[in-house]
């Protein structure tokens, strides 16, 4: 998915600043061009749920703003000039430097100067995310290798903490909500997690523990894995990958046992947890069973999922397996590297016995809507960006956003992940379709 | 009315594609502290220069601005030809578009928007053969009447040659594809982006005029509603809102009309200019039409260029009654609340006016640029001067959107209020606890009723400033207690 795109869903590796003002008191500094800061603040942040700047993004973004003085002589001391800035100015506890399209283009050599500024004892490392090196989950995982690689020791173990590399910050318009969902979830097994990014999450201090965890969990079909496998050349610190978003009753029970077993869990806090858990979301599942079986004479039966891969395995599982509904079409919008696409493949070729669901890797909005135009032989349910509201009114769907760009809706702490996380789309996806009918 | 004329093309303003920054064309700067009397003074006297800053935040580039005008024309298509990041700012757009639809009762649509998403491959070996299948593209899928193709930092490094490209594009598909000459590296200025969105209009859509239609006035603005009306109308003219939400066929008639006029001055310098030197269409050159006296002479320069004198003087005594009593009561209700402006010249030195009509005391200002000059060339447009009669020796400085430097000055003059545009910035002016009045609709104060409109607004959000109680409560600024403790402008080094 190198080609042109209409109506993109992502964004470039500069994308990454958002990761880095998603870690408590992390500075982001660019060294790009004077627009790109508010363009990803804004695609990424500000017109993707309305998530705002918080302490350290959106307006308040450092940046050498290069122009044409820069590009014909070179922008590094500008960049120098901007860091010594910072550090006076800014009050944080971690600064990353990340190079964008122009600096990288006239050959700024940003790496060797901000080892400089490292070696004199200042936490900051520097990110090679220039736009044209790939899209923003790239560059989620370009700025957690930067940081690893540059600034962190060893440490001893500490049993039951668990490094978390899962939703990326802010591009996953859920990412704060689920991360919280996951350190839930954790917690019930007695596990620690580290979840890195949000509130709550310890800032510097968590990162530098990254090397004391027990192990890495990678909560996505491939987002995190480049970053699972440096901890482990690094550290040595073992992995687990689940690949699919646990949401709904099946899909967290099913994650929660593998993770019990990979990490030694006891099976007796594990399996009263999980009961638990289930007992309640079964509870309201039961309730809410008299508006399903009575309306669905005039819902859809179809779905759609036009998102990123870790998102449309996991719903579509969890509509088919526990809502009944069969899957259309699913669009894998997240470009996942060539390695990922086979067990991608399998993975929605598996949602349930006797059915599987079509897939296409694109994110071009166009070519979503051929394929749609062309399978919807009745009106289906779509869950994708706001991109998607146009075709899904065009074949008669049912619409709801719950990938980046949104605009429709506003989101603080919604989670889509865990046992409530499904309650809450399922609550979602029907209100609107509620709210649309009358 | 129309009546039928005989046209001949005049010398057009510039028909190679591209504009010459502001910086080199306006004499603009993104750098200044003094006061609006200084500024005034050293402008006219040729003698501005620019400061750079040894320390900046992200500011907004050419691309931004430029795309904002041409994605809202209804039946164009505009492909960025750069890496996928830069299409960051699409998602507001399409906003900005389909909540404009639906505010003018129209399909709500996506706006047609797609990116050349340029690689690592493409840096080295070039992309316009990408750039060439983008418009077939755009073509295929939406038969356009126009395509914009805007142009980024990359493919200005990497020298891709727009020009050949699009030339044999426009001619085997049959109609205008133009190049927008936005990257973002050239100006710092981000107001040059509008210049390269209405160059390529002037260039490649606007046609001589077959008829005139005096009636017709051309109003450069952004996506407000229309109160313009309110003032024409009464006037017996029309406004002709350009350009979001036009489609092309309208705008290449836009050489008919009598006269051009802009919500702000800075906004649409080089397209009015153009379109007076190249067709003829007289440009408005008064301030615009914000606060009691910038309404009454923008009125009287409009009734005399379209032969409305006669009816003007008493309209404008009409609208000026109609209002007293609220305004009255609003200027009760203001006085002695101490106002400052963080916003884009010209419009915020008319929101200063809007305020001061109000009945509040400027205490400072910051605008994001400054121009030493319009287009027009003409000093009776001045809209600082304008806008600082009487108060020409406030705090005034020129800081583009440079949230550090607005904080702390804010921390010294303590306004009680404080007007902000641009999205992103409001929130650093409300962690203050300084209530922070965010005006999204740049035509809600327009005119005479406006000044109604906008003071009753702003009062609800004065009465209760709960958000920005809330969040100076709880939510920290970024900045050291070191740097609050400095002067505000002291990262603004010497001259370039």
């Amino acid at each position: 998915m190198t080609g042109i795109v209409q109506h993109p869903r992502h964004l470039c590796a500069l994308g990454g600043q958002q990761s880095v003002a998603a870690i408590e008191r992390a500075i982001p500094i660019l060294h790009t061009g004077p627009g790109c800061g508010f363009k990803l603040h804004t695609g990424l942040g500000s017109y993707n749920g309305f998530q705002g700047g918080g302490y350290s993004g959106g307006a308040t973004i450092v940046s050498t703003n290069t122009g044409e003085k820069e590009v014909v002589f070179g922008g590094e001391s500008r960049l120098q000039s901007v860091i010594d800035g910072a550090l006076k100015i800014m009050d944080g506890d971690l600064f990353v430097v990340l190079s964008g399209c122009t600096s990288e283009l006239v050959g700024d050599d940003t790496e060797h100067i901000v080892a400089e500024y490292r070696r004199r004892g200042t936490p900051i490392v520097f990110a090679a995310t220039g736009g044209f090196r790939g899209n923003n989950i790239i560059g989620h995982e370009i700025v957690a290798n930067a940081i690893i690689d540059q600034l962190l020791e060893p440490r001893d173990i500490i049993p039951g903490l668990v490094n978390v590399w899962s939703s990326v910050p802010y591009h996953d318009t859920f990412w704060a909500g689920n991360l919280a969902s996951i350190r839930e979830l954790l917690a019930g097994l007695g596990l620690k997690a580290n979840i890195l990014f949000g509130p709550n999450s310890g800032g510097l201090e968590a990162w530098r523990k990254i090397p004391a965890a027990q192990f890495n969990l990678v909560l996505s079909s491939w987002t995190g894995v480049s970053i699972a496998r440096n901890l482990n050349e690094r550290f040595g610190t073992p992995w687990l990958h689940w690949p699919t978003l646990p949401i709904g009753g099946i899909e967290t029970s099913r994650f929660l046992r593998r993770l019990q077993e990979f990490a030694d869990v006891d099976t007796t806090i594990a399996t009263s947890f999980i009961e638990e858990q289930e007992r309640s979301f079964h509870y309201f599942f039961e309730r809410a069973a008299d508006f399903f079986l009575e309306f669905r004479w005039d819902m859809p039966s179809h779905f759609a999922t036009i998102a990123d891969s870790f998102y449309g395995i996991g719903v579509s599982r969890m509509l088919t397996n526990e809502f009944g509904l069969l899957p259309l079409h699913q669009f894998v919008t997240d470009d996942p590297p060539e390695e990922f696409h086979e067990s991608i493949r399998d993975n929605y070729a598996q949602i349930a016995p006797g059915i599987s669901s079509n897939i296409s890797f694109t994110s071009d909005g166009e070519e979503i809507n051929q394929v749609l135009r062309a399978v919807a032989s009745s009106p289906p349910i779509i869950l994708g960006s706001i991109w998607d509201r146009d075709i899904a009114k065009e074949v008669g769907g049912c619409y709801l956003s719950i990938a980046s760009p949104m605009t429709d809706r506003l989101v603080t702490s919604c989670s889509y992940l865990g046992y409530n996380g499904g309650l809450r789309l399922i609550e979602d996806l029907y209100s609107s379709i509620l709210t649309s009918i009358q | 009315m129309t009546t039928e004329i005989q046209v001949t093309p005049k010398s057009v303003v510039r028909q190679e594609p591209g504009v010459t920054i502001r910086e080199r064309r306006l004499g603009s700067i993104t750098g200044y502290s003094g006061t609006p009397d200084e500024l005034v003074k050293i402008s006219l006297a040729g003698q501005l220069v620019e400061r750079e800053r040894s320390f900046t935040q992200a500011g907004t580039c050419s691309s931004f601005c430029a795309t904002l005008q041409l994605s809202l024309i209804q039946d164009a298509v505009v492909i960025n030809h750069a890496p996928a990041g830069c299409s960051g700012d699409f998602p507001m757009f399409n906003l900005y578009n389909r909540y404009g639809q639906g505010k003018r009762k129209l399909d709500q649509t996506s706006a047609r928007l797609i990116t050349t998403n340029l690689n690592e491959h493409d840096t080295i070996f070039g992309a316009t053969g990408k750039l060439l299948e983008a418009i077939h593209k755009a073509y295929s899928t939406y038969h356009p009447r126009a395509i914009f193709v805007t142009a980024s930092c990359t493919s200005g490094i990497i020298g891709e040659d727009l020009e050949s490209t699009l030339d044999e594009a426009e001619e085997e598909l049959g109609i205008p594809i133009a190049s927008v000459s936005c990257e973002g590296f050239r100006s710092q200025v981000w107001a040059t982006g509008w210049d390269a969105a209405y160059s390529a209009i002037l260039r490649k859509i606007v046609r001589p005029a077959k008829i005139r239609r005096p009636e017709s006035i051309n109003i450069i603005t952004f996506i407000g509603e229309d109160y313009f009306s309110e003032l024409l109308r009464p006037l017996g003219l029309v406004p002709d809102l350009i350009v979001p939400f036009t489609k092309i066929e309208q705008l290449e008639t836009v050489s008919e009309a009598g006269a051009t006029a802009q919500m702000c001055s800075t906004l649409g310098t080089y397209f009015a200019a153009g379109l007076e030197k190249q067709y003829g269409v007289p440009e408005i050159k008064s301030p615009p039409p914000y606060g009691l006296t910038g309404t009454d002479m923008w009125l009287r320069e409009l009734a005399h260029i379209t032969g409305k004198d006669d009816i003007v003087e008493q309209f404008i005594a009409a609208e000026r009654n109609a209002i007293e009593p609220e305004l009255e009561k609003l200027k009760k209700r203001f006085a002695g609340v101490k106002a400052f402006v963080a916003a884009g010249p010209s419009h915020g030195h008319s929101s200063m006016e809007i305020l001061q009509d109000l009945g509040m005391e400027l205490v400072g200002s910051c605008m994001f640029h400054h121009d030493a000059k319009l287009d027009h060339g003409d000093p009776a447009g001045d809209t600082l001067r304008a806008a600082t009669t009487g108060s020409g020796r406030m705090t005034y400085s020129v800081c583009n959107k440079q949230s550090f430097e607005l904080v702390n000055l804010l921390r010294r003059l303590k306004p009680d209020l404080v007007i902000v545009r641009h999205p992103s910035l409001a929130v650093s002016v409300a962690k203050l606890g300084i209530p922070a009045c965010f005006v999204d609709d740049e035509h809600l104060g327009l005119g005479y009723r406006g000044l109604i409109r906008y003071g009753k607004k702003i009062a609800d959000w004065f009465r209760n400033p709960a958000i920005e109680r809330n969040l100076s409560r709880h939510s920290a600024l970024p900045y050291t207690r070191w740097w609050l403790e400095q002067q505000p402008f002291s990262m603004l080094g010497g001259e370039v």
